[in-house]
């Protein structure tokens, strides 16, 4: 941290004049084309896009005006995130050759700080993987050891943010697709509270969950992104705006915070992972907080909960993908029927088909009730649970992944496995909670251990806070250096 | 055997909204194709629907003037199907729990057809087929629709008739549609079953879809009902199931095809928070809305002494109704006013989309200030709608086609003169009237009208003709 492209560092090296911003692009842009190949973090460069907005900063720069923080700073968009005249694909075969017409709310935002869109970042397709691996231009690979998997969704992102090869990058959480990457990749990854910031743009897998969040190399930036991107949208029915800006709070003193563990987030965690994970508890003890041990049992529904309602969503929100008015058609079809079946048999990835199909179950008359309708109940229930832990602590922690990254090409082998890597991460997006993911060292095998932060609704800032200070406390043995990328 | 019709109705009615349920575009009909839209109700990825409010202010106006329960907590969910004209693969609507529930349209018998439900949904785009090609239209998708749901209350043809009649008055009366039927913004779709007369229980119906005209629903009840009394004479069953009429012979038909196995797979659609709808709100909306028609038929006939038939002709649309309300203000000649309506006004309007539209170059106070002249004895009767015809020809006010002397009338000694001259020039009349045939003034007077060219005032005239042919 600090050592490579954070936020605050490229900001500094901008105003200071240390570097132009068409340099500093160009670098990046570089970068992209010698580390790429290996990473595969990006699916789509946009060296023309950066170079114009760098272009418009050197200019304020030039002329002595000021820059906002992230005026400049290369970054990334996850594939699912719209971008008018960019190809936006989800990497899935059936969105190729989409170009929106309309921009996401999050990127409007950044475009009118003159963000440095460098390109658009890998991803499992549709956002339903844990590995970025059912992505259809496979996998990003993990900048620590790229024998192994980047992590999922949100694979690109952390591949590209953990491989130096844009300094931020905006990706969706769903399931843990931003937290479970980061961790993976050795980086932060922030899934704000349901609601903070616009869905407006992202291409829906499982409405009612997925979030956009910042993938950074710092707490900070990841404060700095988010209170950029945070913000009401009358576009988004859902969207209810940030309660307050988080980088004012981040320096507050977390002395008698009282930091929640919920013994059923640690069952079957990684020996490991799990002494990672207490001796970051020892570093916010050592900083003044409590611990307060927990029980939530209604935590073992998480799992089953999710699949069945973010499946059933997303059955029917990639309806709409039948080859009529954009991406990919079937070239051989008899008719309108035939036509919709074979591009959708011939678009859609095995993982995609599996979820539709789920979903498809799950909410048929005769099986809705004992599906659907069950798991909403419990997701009520969970939702119930946090609200009563938060009633006796102000924060939990949690490992956000019971592992590290594993080696590639195990989602195949066996999807229900895969399915279990998420079992810390859901619970957050099922009772659309703020969740942190922070570096908290290395596994037996070396590779980076993620530790999670938990807040009640609408504490991104005491989150980012406790997170901050953590990672501050920590610096030296939390984060693992990467021998990829910019180096500045 | 004798057979009974036992009919329910779901009625689409497509709202007057001047954008659509759940983006900014204009609901405007008519227009090039696909010119209409945007990201939002072609539903391209990442788009997220917006609930228009005007929405649910018209749904709950039609509700109230359903005698409906407002739901206070309703929500909106997603029917997912699949076909060309629905860009999402679902139409989001309401399920389970509508914005409006258990009301009434009472028929002029008195007979209260229920109402189930009032729930909002959006319309979908339109196929056209062209040269062996099949186009989408989106221009429609997204349109507001209300779906009205009746109990299967109805027994007869011609109640099925008065029914949707009356639902289009009470919707063109609050302002919420305009139900034209030939452009598609109201549309029924008809539950059709018959059994035998006095038997309570109800037999399997079918749904006839899509009718779109008084002619073909009636027609289509019609037919629909013969058949199902032919299949249950014969000893056959009905089977329950879907069909359309055929506009050209005249019959319903099964319609094949994978729409009945249809499972919708309805859930709550997570894009949309809860419709709260307050007390605050349906009591506002209840200020705002006007006279119920019915009671309005009834005030028209008591209050402007006006024959049903014509009550009911100016009822039939609120504009005619309010503009002929505001001419008859204060008048004592309601009746003139009704007329000048239903006769010249009426016949250059023409058709009954202009009628609809009511635009008239008269305003209802110049008409009430023509009408007035009358009350006041100034003008008289037949001078009324030859002024009217000029002022509709030229948008003038009356003051313009009468001169001074027309309104002045004729002053007392003038008037005097005229009579006696009247009675000079009439001996005969003068000669029966003084012996005994009363009758005979009137001969008399009606010299007097044409001597002044109708500005005298008849009751005056009459007065001193009196006197004179009396000595």
């Amino acid at each position: 941290m600090g050592k490579y492209g954070t936020i605050a560092r490229l900001h500094e090296l901008l105003t200071t004049r240390q570097i132009s911003c068409a340099e500093l692009t160009k670098k990046y842009l570089g970068a992209i084309e010698t580390d790429n190949g290996r990473l595969n973090a990006y699916i789509k460069a946009t060296p023309e896009t950066a170079l114009a907005a760098a272009e418009k900063v050197d200019a304020k720069i030039a002329a002595g005006q000021p820059i906002a923080p992230l005026e400049g700073i290369p970054m990334t968009l996850k594939d699912n995130i719209s971008t008018a005249g960019i190809e936006t694909t989800c990497c899935s075969k059936i969105l190729k050759g989409y170009v929106p017409i309309y921009d996401a709310t999050v990127w409007s935002l950044l475009k009118r700080q003159n963000a440095v869109l460098l390109g658009k970042t890998n991803m499992d397709e549709f956002a339903m993987g844990s590995t970025c691996e059912t992505s259809c231009f496979g996998g990003a690979k993990n900048p620590h050891d790229t024998g192994r998997v980047a992590g999922g969704s949100s694979g690109g992102g952390a591949a590209a943010v953990g491989g130096n090869l844009a300094a931020y990058g905006l990706g969706s959480d769903t399931g843990g697709s931003i937290r479970q990457p980061a961790s993976f990749c050795g980086i932060v990854g922030f899934k704000p509270t349901y609601g903070a910031v616009s869905r407006y743009g992202l291409v829906a897998f499982a409405s009612s969950f997925d979030q956009i969040g910042p993938i950074t190399q710092s707490v900070e930036d990841a404060a700095l992104v988010y209170d950029a991107i945070s913000a009401y949208d009358e576009m988004d029915s859902t969207s209810s705006g940030r309660k307050e800006p988080a980088f004012p709070s981040l320096g507050n003193d977390i002395r008698g915070k009282k930091i929640g563990i919920a013994k059923e987030y640690f069952d079957g965690v990684r020996e490991d992972v799990n002494g990672a994970i207490r001796k970051a508890l020892d570093v916010f003890r050592s900083l003044g907080a409590e611990t307060v041990e927990l029980s939530m049992p209604s935590l073992k529904y998480s799992l089953p909960v999710y699949y069945i309602l973010a499946c059933a969503e997303a059955s029917s929100n990639l309806g709409r993908y039948d080859g009529i008015r954009y991406g990919y058609q079937t070239a051989h079809y008899t008719d309108r029927n035939d036509m919709v079946c074979k591009t959708r048999s011939e678009g859609f990835g095995a993982e995609v088909k599996r979820r539709i199909l789920l979903g498809t179950y799950v909410l048929s008359a005769g099986y809705y009730d004992a599906y659907y309708k069950k798991a909403q109940n419990l997701r009520g229930t969970i939702v119930r649970a946090f609200e009563n832990a938060f009633q006796k602590c102000d924060l939990m922690l949690a490992p956000t992944v019971p592992m590290t990254a594993f080696a590639s090409g195990r989602t195949a082998k066996d999807p229900v496995e895969t399915y279990l890597t998420d079992i810390c991460t859901v619970p957050v997006n099922i009772a659309g909670l703020p969740g942190i993911s922070v570096p908290c060292g290395t596994g037996a095998d070396g590779m980076p251990v993620g530790l999670q932060l938990i807040g009640p609704k609408f504490s991104e800032a005491a989150v980012l806070n406790a997170a901050n200070r953590y990672e501050l406390a920590a610096r030296e043995s939390s984060f693992k250096a990467v021998k990829a990328g910019v180096s500045l | 055997m004798n057979y009974e019709l036992v009919c329910g109705l779901e009625t689409h009615v497509e709202l007057a909204t001047k954008t659509k349920i759940f983006c900014s575009c204009t609901t405007e009909f008519g227009a090039e194709p696909n010119t209409h839209c945007c990201p939002v109700c072609i539903g391209l990825p990442g788009t997220l629907p917006k609930l228009n409010k005007a929405v649910v202010e018209y749904a709950v106006t039609a509700g109230l003037a359903t005698h409906c329960e407002i739901n206070p907590d309703a929500k909106m969910d997603r029917k997912n199907y699949v076909y060309p004209d629905l860009p999402k693969a679902y139409q989001i609507s309401e399920y389970d729990q509508p914005l409006c529930w258990n009301g009434y349209v009472e028929l002029s018998s008195g007979k209260k057809i229920r109402l189930t439900r009032i729930h909002i949904e959006e319309d979908a785009g339109k196929l056209v087929h062209e040269r062996g090609n099949t186009l989408i239209d989106y221009n429609r998708g997204g349109v507001p629709l209300i779906e009205i749901v009746s109990e299967p209350d109805i027994r007869s043809i011609g109640e099925a008739a008065e029914y949707v009649e009356q639902l289009q008055t009470i919707m063109r009366y609050i302002g919420v549609s305009d139900c034209k039927m030939q452009e598609g913004s109201l549309r029924c779709d008809v539950n059709v079953s018959v059994r035998p007369k006095g038997s309570d229980r109800l037999g399997t119906r079918t749904e006839i879809k899509n009718m779109n005209s008084f002619s073909h629903m009636t027609k289509a009840i019609q037919y629909e009902m013969d058949r199902q009394i032919d299949l249950l004479e014969s000893g056959e069953d009905v089977v329950q199931e879907t069909r359309r009429y055929n506009e050209e012979n005249g019959c319903t038909e099964g319609m094949r095809g994978k729409e009945d196995a249809n499972d919708y797979r309805y859930f709550r659609d997570p894009d949309l928070v809860a419709i709260r709808v307050t007390d605050d709100m349906v009591a506002a909306l209840k200020a705002k809305m006007p006279e119920d028609p019915q009671k309005r038929l009834a005030r028209f006939q008591t209050e402007y002494g006006l024959p049903e038939a014509d009550a009911r002709l100016l009822i039939d649309r609120r504009r005619t109704a309010d503009y002929f309300e505001a001419a008859a203000k204060g008048t004592k000649n309601p009746r003139t006013v009704a007329n000048c309506i239903l006769g010249p006004i009426f016949s250059r309007l023409g058709s009954d989309a202009a009628k609809d539209e009511f635009r008239v170059s008269v305003s209802p106070e110049n008409l009430n200030a023509l009408v007035s002249l009358l009350d006041a004895g100034k003008i008289r009767k037949n001078l009324v709608k030859s002024t009217l015809e000029k002022m509709l020809d030229t948008g003038k006010p009356a003051a313009a086609f009468l001169s001074e002397k027309d309104l002045a009338g004729v002053n007392p000694d003038d008037l005097r003169k005229i009579c006696e001259q009247a009675a000079a020039d009439n001996p005969n009349a003068v000669k029966d009237y003084r012996s005994g045939k009363e009758k005979a003034l009137k001969a008399v007077l009606g010299a007097v009208m044409k001597a002044t060219r109708g500005r005298a005032n008849p009751q005056e005239a009459e007065k001193i003709l009196t006197q004179i042919m009396k000595a």
